[in-house]
């Protein structure tokens, strides 16, 4: 098949609709473009029905009991403030503290942040330098007034899998809440609510080849039943807990990418790390001095390398590459001048942090997109190398680490 | 971002890449920026002692495209020039002609910082090689901001 340009790469930022889900969400644009909450008459009934038949196939995806503990949300966005400022706002009479992890989402950091001015004490857990954290780390973080730990499942930077079935067993036992942004791990990584002793997960549509703008919280309603004070004032739509005329087609389309996922995840799964392992094969076999960011198998998605290639800064890379769609971790390709801080996290150097290049490979990449990206990466290296001072203090055996640099 | 075509061109088509010998007496570099701000610029002039002309100058840089662009233009500028002359090379210059975005201002100031500090390493190298009896003539770099 002749490849068709340009390439995309950059699967954890979003991901294509799978046509299937198209064909599912089109009727509710156009015949059934009912509003669920309609009780009186057909229209109403039919956009009723098809949401509670996503709410299922979501509800498996994720191991739930109860199709009822999925409430749909705009996104995970929206699914993680609605989990840590509802959980915190309904049991700040039990406690105030909160524990979450330095390499979160800044849907969860800002939002953790935002509790703090409120009153809150929240405890940031650091990584080690694969990007996991300890899990006694969380025992020993826990006190009397924690109310609710949030771990990510999978980070959305470095693929680094967070060891979340261990966490549950401690929050469980120590009955604080557990809430995880499964965004990127459901469908890839092991995950299920209930053997994972999770009480709140964040997940996405739009990560999982589903529509943008609609995403769901799970929200446990037994052992234990999870309250939460919603967000938003209004219909009292998703048993009170989100307020809002629900985008019944998104929905549809929701649901019908986690049917698919979870038919075919372990396909899935299979097709993406046989990319990456590819990719990584060519890329480290043709270039010296690149180091990989993150974990490895198991404890690393699927689908992402993350990679620095020492004296070559991200953004010019991704200049270079321009007909491949990645993204960096480069302070150049953001408004904020700081490098990642996911990689700072990691302890990773600040110049490899701006050297570093995220390829997420998805359901629709294949072996011929992965070879071509190979052959330009590799040649753009080589080229930003010959112009690049560090690379040549690195062949005259000078450590440019020893300079001293005048920061500007 | 959305680039102009002259800063892609210097990007993709860089002028002057490469190195002098640091060691000729008529070679001034500068290097400037830090590996931990993702910006390390090094540029070289080769200045023709009798007229003060700078017949040669190459670069090598470390940086976002706006880096490489910015100093592939300064070295681009300053060739063909007396030392005088490019030691009035202003930042501003490279953004207007480079189109350079708000956040990228940076880039052009660490090139004209690049270029000022090469011709302080040649204007020092000179007045090692002329003896201590000249040394106070020789005009020493402008502060600049």
């Amino acid at each position: 098949m002749a490849l068709s340009f340009p390439i995309y790469m950059d699967n954890h930022a979003t991901t294509r609709v799978d046509p299937r889900v198209v064909e599912a969400m089109l009727p509710y644009f156009t015949e059934n473009y009912g509003n669920a909450a309609s009780r009186n008459h057909k229209f109403g009934w039919v956009a009723e029905e098809a949401v509670d038949y996503a709410r299922e196939q979501v509800q498996k995806l994720l191991g739930a009991r109860n199709e009822k503990e999925i409430v749909f949300t705009s996104g995970a966005t929206e699914s993680d403030n609605l989990a840590i400022k509802g959980v915190a706002r309904m049991y700040q009479d039990r406690g105030n503290h909160i524990i979450t992890v330095k390499t979160e989402h800044k849907a969860v950091l800002d939002t953790c942040k935002r509790l703090e001015r409120e009153g809150f004490e929240v405890t940031y857990l650091p990584v080690d330098s694969k990007g996991q954290i300890s899990p006694d780390d969380v025992k020993s973080a826990i006190t009397d007034k924690t109310i609710l730990v949030s771990v990510m499942l999978c980070n959305n930077e470095i693929g680094t899998v967070q060891p979340l079935a261990e966490i549950g067993k401690i929050t469980r036992e120590r009955g604080v809440l557990l809430h995880t942004d499964a965004v990127q791990g459901v469908g890839r990584v092991p995950f299920h609510v209930d053997t994972m002793n999770v009480d709140l997960a964040s997940i996405s549509a739009h990560k999982i080849y589903g529509p943008k703008g609609v995403g769901a919280l799970y929200v446990r309603r037994n052992k234990p039943r999870v309250r939460l004070k919603a967000e938003m004032d209004g219909g009292g739509h998703e048993a009170g807990m989100r307020s809002g005329t629900l985008n019944v087609p998104g929905i549809v389309g929701f649901g019908k990418a986690c049917e698919i996922l979870s038919k075919e995840m372990e396909a899935d799964i299979a097709h993406v790390k046989g990319l990456r392992e590819r990719l990584r094969a060519k890329l480290f076999g043709a270039l010296e001095m690149i180091h990989l960011n993150g974990a490895d198998d198991p404890w690393r998605h699927p689908g992402n390398l993350n990679v620095s290639f020492s004296f070559v800064e991200g953004e010019s890379m991704m200049m270079g590459i321009k007909d491949v769609c990645v993204s960096s971790g480069s302070a150049c390709t953001s408004a904020s001048l700081e490098p990642s801080y996911v990689l700072r996290a990691l302890g990773v150097d600040p110049e490899l942090a701006h050297s570093s290049i995220r390829f997420g490979l998805g359901r629709f990449n294949t072996a011929e997109e992965v070879d071509h990206v190979a052959e330009i990466v590799i040649r753009e290296v080589r080229r930003l190398r010959e112009m690049s001072p560090l690379y040549d203090f690195h062949k005259e055996g000078i450590d440019y680490k020893t300079i001293q640099w005048v920061a500007h | 971002m959305a680039y102009s075509e002259k800063l892609i061109d210097h990007y993709e088509q860089p002028r002057n890449v490469g190195t002098l010998d640091k060691d000729d007496p008529n070679v001034g570099s500068g290097l400037v920026g830090a590996p931990a701000c993702g910006d390390v610029m090094r540029l070289q002039i080769k200045v023709n002692p009798e007229t003060q002309i700078i017949e040669d100058a190459k670069f090598k840089t470390f940086g976002c495209g706006s880096a490489i662009a910015s100093s592939s233009l300064a070295t681009e500028w300053v060739k063909g020039k007396t030392v005088d002359e490019a030691m009035s090379l202003k930042n501003t210059d490279i953004v207007e002609e480079l189109n350079l975005p708000p956040v990228k201002i940076h880039c052009s100031v660490l090139a004209e910082d690049a270029v000022k500090s090469a011709i302080a390493d040649f204007r020092k190298k000179q007045a090692a090689t002329r003896g201590e009896t000249q040394d106070k003539s020789v005009e020493q770099p402008h502060a600049h901001d």
